[in-house]
Formats: C-alpha cells, sequence, structure tokens
C-alpha cells in the first residue's frame, strides 16, 4: 500500500464543480502523480446537487469510501453537510458561506436549515473551513471563478500531495489570456481565506 | 488540441468517454455515429470538437462524424461503411441500443468487414436515465462478443483492439460501459494513431442479404464464429488470473468497475484471494474460468447489476462436476439494484472473510436538508410554454411527457408530465388515452426527440383521426445532453452547414390539419394557441419555438450585448406568489422576512415573469447585468 489522498467536491450544478475537478486532476498528472476523477454530467446538472471526487496515489478507482475523504470542498453550505457520509475528524471541510436556495425551498415544500445550525454539524464531525468564495470571486473580477477561489483554499490547507504553484499553474494554462489575472486573484484570494483562519 | 496533438507515449488526464474516442482514432476509424444520451455523449462530442477544431484551422479530419436521426440510423450507417470495409465506430446510451436492437441482431448475422465497434454506455443507478438494464444481456442476445473496461487507459485499449477483434471474427464487438467509467477521468498513454482509409468500395455478395435461407445458414456461422471468440477471450491481455499462485483457495471474479473497488478492498481488508478479472466477458475466457474452479473452493462473483458472470459460472462448474461455492447474487450477499461503491463492496467482502470494515459507518446529516433536484433552467422557454398549456387546459388533462428537459417539468408547481416510457412515446401514447378516456390529452416532446422517433405516432394520429395535441417544444438543440446539433439545425456535427428540417413542414407533410408555432415567450398568445388546438377536432401540433436560453445567452455574451436581470418593486408586490406557486422560476425565492426577490446570480433574463405578475411589480434592473 502506499499513501492516498481522496478529496471530494460538491454544489450546485452550474457552480463550476466539475470544472475544478478536472483542473484538480490535471494538474495532478503535471505534478507526475496517479489519479482518478469521478464527475457527474447530464441531468444534475440542471441546477441539481452536485459532487465529484478526486483521488490521488496508490488508487484504484475514482470514488471515495464513507469516511476516507482527506477534504470537502463545497461551493455551498448544505451541499458540504449533505456529503457527510465522506468526512472523518480529520477531514478539513472548506466550504463558500454563500447559500444557493433550491426551487422546493422557493415554492416553500421544504424549508433551507439556519445556516449557523449547518456550520455547527459540519464542526462536530470535521475541521471546518468557512470562506466567502462569492466576496473574493467578486473582487477579483468575476463571480465564475468561485471555484478557483476554493481551489487555492485547497491548496493552502495542505492535503494536496504536491506544491501549490503545479496547481495555480495548470489553471493558467487552462484559462483564455484575457482571464489569467483574474483567475490568479481568484486563486491568491482562496489561499489568504484559510492562512487568516 | 492535447487529445490529437500530444506526442504518443505521452500520459494525459481523459475521460472514460474521451479515451474511447482516443483509441479508436488509434485503431483508425473512419466512420463514428451517434445519438446523443447520457453517459455516452463525450465519446461523440470529442470527434465532434476535433472535427471542428480542424476545420478552423482549415485541416480536413481523417474521418466522417455524424449525429445520426437516432440509434437506428447511427447503427445502420455505421454498420454500411464496415460493409465497404471501413473501420466504423457507434456510440449510444443503453436504451438506445433498445432503438437500434433491430439493426443489431440480425447485423450479428449478416457479419461485417471493417472492424466496427458499438459502445452501449449503461447506467446502473439510473442517474440520467428511465432505467438501469444491463446490456450484457445483449451480448448474450445477439452473441456479440463483449468487453468491459475498468479504467480510461483500459478503456482505450480496448477500443483499439476491438476493431482488430471485429475484423479476425467478421463480428461488430459490443463495448459495455457504466457511467462510472464514462465519466471517471484518468492518466492514458497515448500510441500513435494509424492511418484510417478514407475510402472503401462494397463487394456485392448475396450473403448480405438475409432472406430465410441466407438466415439459416448464417446462423450456426455466427455460433462458430463465437466459439472463435472463446480462444480470442482465454488469450485476451484483458481477462487475468491476478496472484494466481497465491496460495488460497478463495477466487474473486469480477469486471467493469466492480474490479477497482475488489483491488483496493483486498488491500483495506488485507485478505487473501486471488481474482480472477474478466475484461471480455462474452464469450468468457473458458479455461480461465476452469482453471479458477479447479483451485478454488469458494468463488465470490462481484458484477453491478445482473448475475451473467454469475449464472454462467454456475453453468461452467456444473459441467466440471465442481462443488465449489459460489457467492453472488444468489446467496443474497450482493443486490441486483443500482451501481455498487467501495462501500458496498468492502462491506460485503469483510463480512464473508469475517474481517473487520475498516471505513466508518455511514453517517447522515442530523438537520433536515431539503432536497435540490434538477430544474428547468431559468429562463427556459420551456416553463413559459407549459404555464400557457397549463392555463389553458380544463381540469383532468392528461399531459404525457418525453425523454429530455422537459421531463423536469414534472417538478412543482408546474407538474406538466404525468406518463413517460421512452423517446417519442408522447405521442404514441396520447393516441393511446385519447381512444381510452374522455380526458382532454396534451402531449410535450423536444425537437431533437421529433426527429428521433416523434414522427410514427403523429402519423397514426393522423391517419385514425385521433383527438390530441401534440406539442413539439423546439428550442433548436438536444439540450439535455450538452447541446448538440439535429436534422433541425443549421449545421452538424462536423461544423458544416447543413438543411435545416422545420418541424413545422414536416408536421404539415404528414397531414396534420392544424399545426400551430407560437413563440412560448408570448405567455398569452401561446396560451390562446392550446386553446384552439385543445377546441380543434382531430390531431393538432403545436410547435412551441423559442432557442434554449442556455445557448441564446451565451450567443448574447459573445456578441458582447448584456444580459437583463429583472428586480421586484416590493411597494408594487401584492405576495400573490404566482411567479413562485405558479411559474416557478428557480430564480426567485422568499427573503426572511417573506418578501419576494429574484437572484441576479440565478436569473437569465427572460422576463417572462413580467408578463405573469399582475401588479407589474418585476421590471429590469436599471445599470445592466
Amino acid at each position: 500500500m502506499g499513501e492516498k489522498t481522496s478529496i471530494v467536491l460538491t454544489g450546485v450544478g452550474g457552480q463550476g464543480v466539475i470544472t475544478a475537478a478536472n483542473i484538480l486532476g490535471k494538474a495532478t498528472i503535471n505534478a507526475k502523480k496517479h489519479v482518478y476523477v469521478s464527475e457527474i454530467h447530464g441531468m444534475a446538472q440542471r441546477g441539481g446537487s452536485v459532487s465529484c471526487t478526486v483521488r490521488i496515489g496508490n488508487v484504484f478507482g475514482s470514488l471515495v469510501a464513507n469516511g476516507s475523504a482527506d477534504a470537502i470542498l463545497s461551493t455551498e453550505p448544505i451541499e458540504a453537510l449533505r456529503y457527510i457520509k465522506y468526512a472523518n475528524k480529520k477531514t478539513k471541510i472548506i466550504t463558500d458561506i454563500n447559500l444557493m436556495i433550491p426551487f422546493t425551498v422557493s415554492v416553500g415544500m421544504e424549508t433551507y436549515p439556519d445556516v449557523e445550525k449547518v456550520f455547527n454539524e459540519l464542526k462536530s464531525h470535521a475541521e471546518l473551513y468557512k470562506i466567502d468564495a462569492l466576496e473574493i470571486a467578486k473582487n477579483a473580477g468575476a463571480i465564475i471563478t468561485k471555484n478557483i477561489v476554493l481551489l487555492g483554499a485547497l491548496a493552502a490547507s495542505d492535503v494536496l500531495p504536491f506544491k501549490s504553484e503545479v496547481l495555480l499553474q495548470t489553471i493558467l494554462d487552462n484559462v483564455p489570456p484575457k482571464f489569467k489575472e483574474i483567475n490568479k486573484k481568484a486563486f491568491d484570494g482562496g489561499v489568504k481565506a484559510i492562512m487568516k483562519h | 488540441m492535447e487529445i490529437i496533438e500530444s506526442r504518443p507515449e505521452k500520459t494525459i488526464l481523459l475521460l472514460g468517454n474521451e479515451a474511447i474516442t482516443r483509441g479508436a482514432l488509434e485503431a483508425g476509424v473512419d466512420v463514428a455515429t451517434t445519438y446523443p444520451g447520457t453517459p455516452s455523449s463525450e465519446i461523440a462530442d470529442t470527434f465532434s470538437i476535433i472535427a471542428k477544431y480542424l476545420k478552423k484551422k482549415g485541416d480536413k479530419p481523417s474521418f466522417y462524424f455524424e449525429y445520426s436521426t437516432n440509434e437506428k440510423v447511427a447503427l445502420e450507417f455505421a454498420a454500411a461503411a464496415s460493409f465497404a470495409g471501413l473501420r466504423s465506430l457507434t456510440c449510444m446510451k443503453h436504451v438506445g441500443l433498445n432503438v437500434a436492437s433491430d439493426v443489431f441482431m440480425t447485423y450479428l448475422y449478416v457479419g461485417c468487414k471493417g472492424g466496427h465497434v458499438i459502445i452501449s454506455a449503461d447506467d446502473p443507478s439510473c442517474h440520467s436515465s428511465q432505467n438501469e438494464q444491463d446490456n450484457r444481456y445483449f451480448g448474450l442476445f445477439g452473441n456479440a462478443p463483449t468487453l468491459e473496461p475498468t479504467t480510461p487507459q483500459e478503456a482505450k485499449e480496448m477500443t483499439r483492439i476491438s476493431f482488430e477483434i471485429s475484423e479476425e471474427l467478421k463480428l461488430p464487438i459490443l463495448l459495455r460501459t457504466t457511467t462510472r467509467l464514462n465519466h471517471a477521468r484518468g492518466p492514458v498513454k497515448l500510441l500513435n494513431p494509424r492511418k484510417p482509409k478514407g475510402k472503401g468500395y462494397f463487394e456485392k455478395d448475396p450473403m448480405l442479404v438475409p432472406v430465410p435461407s441466407v438466415a439459416r445458414a448464417k446462423h450456426p456461422v455466427l455460433l462458430k464464429a463465437i466459439k472463435q471468440a472463446e480462444k480470442i477471450s482465454d488469450e485476451s491481455p484483458f481477462n487475468e488470473i491476478i496472484d494466481s499462485n497465491k496460495p488460497t483457495t478463495t477466487g474473486i471474479v469480477t469486471s467493469g468497475v466492480s474490479f477497482n473497488y475488489v483491488r483496493e478492498a483486498i488491500d483495506d481488508l488485507n485478505i487473501n484471494v486471488k481474482i480472477l478479472k474478466i475484461g471480455m466477458t462474452h464469450p468468457l475466457p473458458r479455461k480461465l474460468c476452469e482453471k479458477l474452479i479447479k483451485s478454488c473452493k469458494k468463488i465470490i462473483i462481484v458484477e453491478e447489476l445482473e448475475p451473467i458472470l454469475e449464472n454462467q459460472f454456475k453453468a461452467i462448474a456444473y459441467d466440471n462436476r465442481s462443488d465449489v461455492e459460489i457467492y453472488g447474487k444468489s446467496t443474497g450477499h450482493f443486490s441486483r439494484l443500482y451501481e455498487y461503491t467501495p462501500d458496498i463492496v468492502t462491506g460485503v467482502l469483510s463480512k464473508i472473510f469475517d474481517v473487520k470494515n475498516p471505513f466508518s459507518k455511514h453517517i447522515e446529516p442530523k438537520l433536515k436538508l431539503p432536497s435540490r433536484p434538477p430544474a428547468l433552467c431559468p429562463g427556459c422557454p420551456h416553463r413559459a410554454t407549459y404555464f400557457a398549456a397549463k392555463k389553458a387546459s380544463p381540469k383532468g388533462t392528461v399531459y404525457p411527457t418525453d425523454i429530455g428537459c422537459y421531463t423536469l417539468g414534472k417538478a412543482p408547481p408546474l407538474e406538466m408530465a404525468d406518463l413517460l416510457l421512452c423517446m417519442g412515446s408522447n405521442a404514441g401514447m396520447a393516441c393511446g388515452l385519447a381512444v381510452a378516456t374522455d380526458q382532454k390529452i396534451i402531449s410535450f416532446m423536444g425537437d431533437s426527440t421529433f426527429f428521433h422517433s416523434g414522427i410514427p405516432p403523429i402519423i397514426d394520429a393522423v391517419h385514425h383521426n385521433h383527438d390530441v395535441v401534440i406539442t413539439v417544444l423546439d428550442n433548436r438543440t438536444t439540450a439535455m445532453t450538452g447541446h448538440q446539433p439535429h436534422p433541425g439545425t443549421e449545421y452538424d456535427g462536423m461544423g458544416r452547414p447543413a438543411k435545416s428540417i422545420k418541424v413545422e413542414d414536416v408536421v404539415k407533410g404528414l397531414g396534420v390539419e392544424d399545426v400551430k408555432v407560437t413563440d412560448p415567450n408570448n405567455i398569452k398568445k401561446t396560451t390562446e394557441i392550446f386553446k384552439q388546438a385543445l377546441d380543434f377536432k382531430g390531431p393538432s401540433v403545436v410547435v412551441s419555438k423559442s432557442p434554449c436560453i442556455l445557448l441564446e445567452n451565451r450567443a448574447k455574451r459573445k456578441a458582447g450585448s448584456t444580459i437583463p436581470v429583472y428586480v421586484i418593486d416590493q411597494e408594487k408586490c401584492k405576495q400573490c406568489k404566482l411567479c413562485i406557486s405558479g411559474f416557478g422560476c428557480p430564480a426567485f425565492y422568499f427573503a426572511d422576512d417573506d418578501s419576494i426577490h429574484i437572484d441576479e446570480q440565478q436569473c437569465n433574463g427572460c422576463g417572462n415573469c413580467v408578463q405573469i405578475c399582475a401588479f407589474e411589480a418585476i421590471s429590469v434592473k436599471k445599470g445592466g447585468e
């Protein structure tokens, strides 16, 4: 056996979760390590709950077993809690604090729980890092870079078995030239948000 | 473009589906066809992206690719290319093979010439499907040699080598994948692509016309070829006993992605077994299977869905007078339902081997979380059509629906999907309901679905004068599977200009007298049109035409124009809640004080809410996007 790193990325379809998982996979290849990524395509992309996994090192498949995630990266608070089965006490949960209200709540069929209670429950299971990824992305110049903010936060949280420069460089290699600066700012914003914790 | 421009021997990260495309390119594929369907879509989309990329660069792609009208046409097209000696590939989702099964079953009798790989992307757990059928049965049913990859790397190699096996056996090959392979990314080592033939030549041969005498002569040929395939299976590098010399009398037999879970579980549980990993699952490598059976007292079969390996293993054990114990689905250890996970496989193996499962028990959130099912996007023109049709309908109206984004109209508050079976089923069921009941019927299908299989039931409606309203939600694309073109679009899968076929022209040509075209974004007029269609005695077709908002907004952004955002004037809003509890646009939400707002992050700027608000409380936000 050898070292394994398992990362779960969750959020809402359309928030860049799949893109973030793909970039993380590419960065791992660039760091000359073995990797499998699982993605969800199709129906769930229409505003549904989305989860992707990235597994690095001595792994044979892309799916993560219960309680064995090293990090859970979420673009939305309840989506982090929805996938709490992957967490253990040492898991780092990094989540954006901004809510995305599901239509089941908008139409009054269901209720969105008190977000502080969501954070408390996350904290009771794992190490919680809350960041205002939306605000950081806005300041960087584009709200669609929220996923990049979260990748920056992941890079700063000591989970990845390779240098964060490799991840940043992979991001920059995969965006058009005119968006490089925005993405770099978003990534650095994510790094700083974790440093403050 | 990494997938075609990386040097051979380089390792790149590819999606399982992209790896299949790359494998076909390395085998020198000439013709690739499909009808899009999750989880298969990116195989074909990758051909499409490559063709368009090369066209832009002024290069000619080395292959011909098309999004065919449906899976049956796709398979017929590629089979013909194979008869002309070219290497062909056809990909589809599992239920697509039902559509193409008429071709498939007889194609195996006739046999192919150029290598032909047929990919069936199965969807255990129904992530994006109406059932979770196990298409390995099609391999057994039609006697098609069947391969099942476990990783993207293996998917690429199996695709490449399947062309060779196909040519050796003169049979098309079924490459059966599952969602967790199609949508898994992994490292793939590239090889040098073979040069395609370009053009073939059709040699006439009376044995290519399976009249009864030919079919009777061809059936034994097929059985002989499958016997020959057994030899290939026995020698295949994709079939192997791992740790065959381990001093153990327990074996695990597994295929597809289940192998990955087994492989990690034996490390995590520290158990002593040998594994028979089967990549070519039809015909089974009989000698290898017998070798395992003879060396084991206990065999555990790990395969998702149907007990296909399990039943065959029991038969082989019987033939060998073996009393080996076989654990699997029939012993209640594994389920025939849904996809497997590392937890399921590790859990079952820990019980069988009586060792501790290292993974924690499933923790459930204590707080009750609201569900987040997929929904029609904010700004989706289908929402406007549904709202109008519902307004026009008397109580008790039945809404048969079809496969595509519009199944999402099932959700409250619209609840505009009452019955669904398969592609094109809306209109056939509309006709049946019109005869079986006195209820009013309005059915719905998309434009791509109309061309795929929606036309024959309309002919039925015209010929028998069934009193139905059939709606074609014409958003100018195949939206749900990733915006692929179809016969109604002005370009094809290779990015070339194509003849656009208008839905209304086809319908008129079928003899429908009451054909109406409407822009659903005019809700009042569309409601009126549905009322008229309901009043018409006999079949009516409403073509509700407006492009997918995602494509429209993408085009607007590209052109540099801004997408408006709408806001609610809180002084004018009377809290009637029609925008939320009637229209159901996901961009609307209640604030803590129960006032209603529009989420700027979600609003796609269609403005249809302005039309439904009786108090003129909604308007464009000043100052742009």
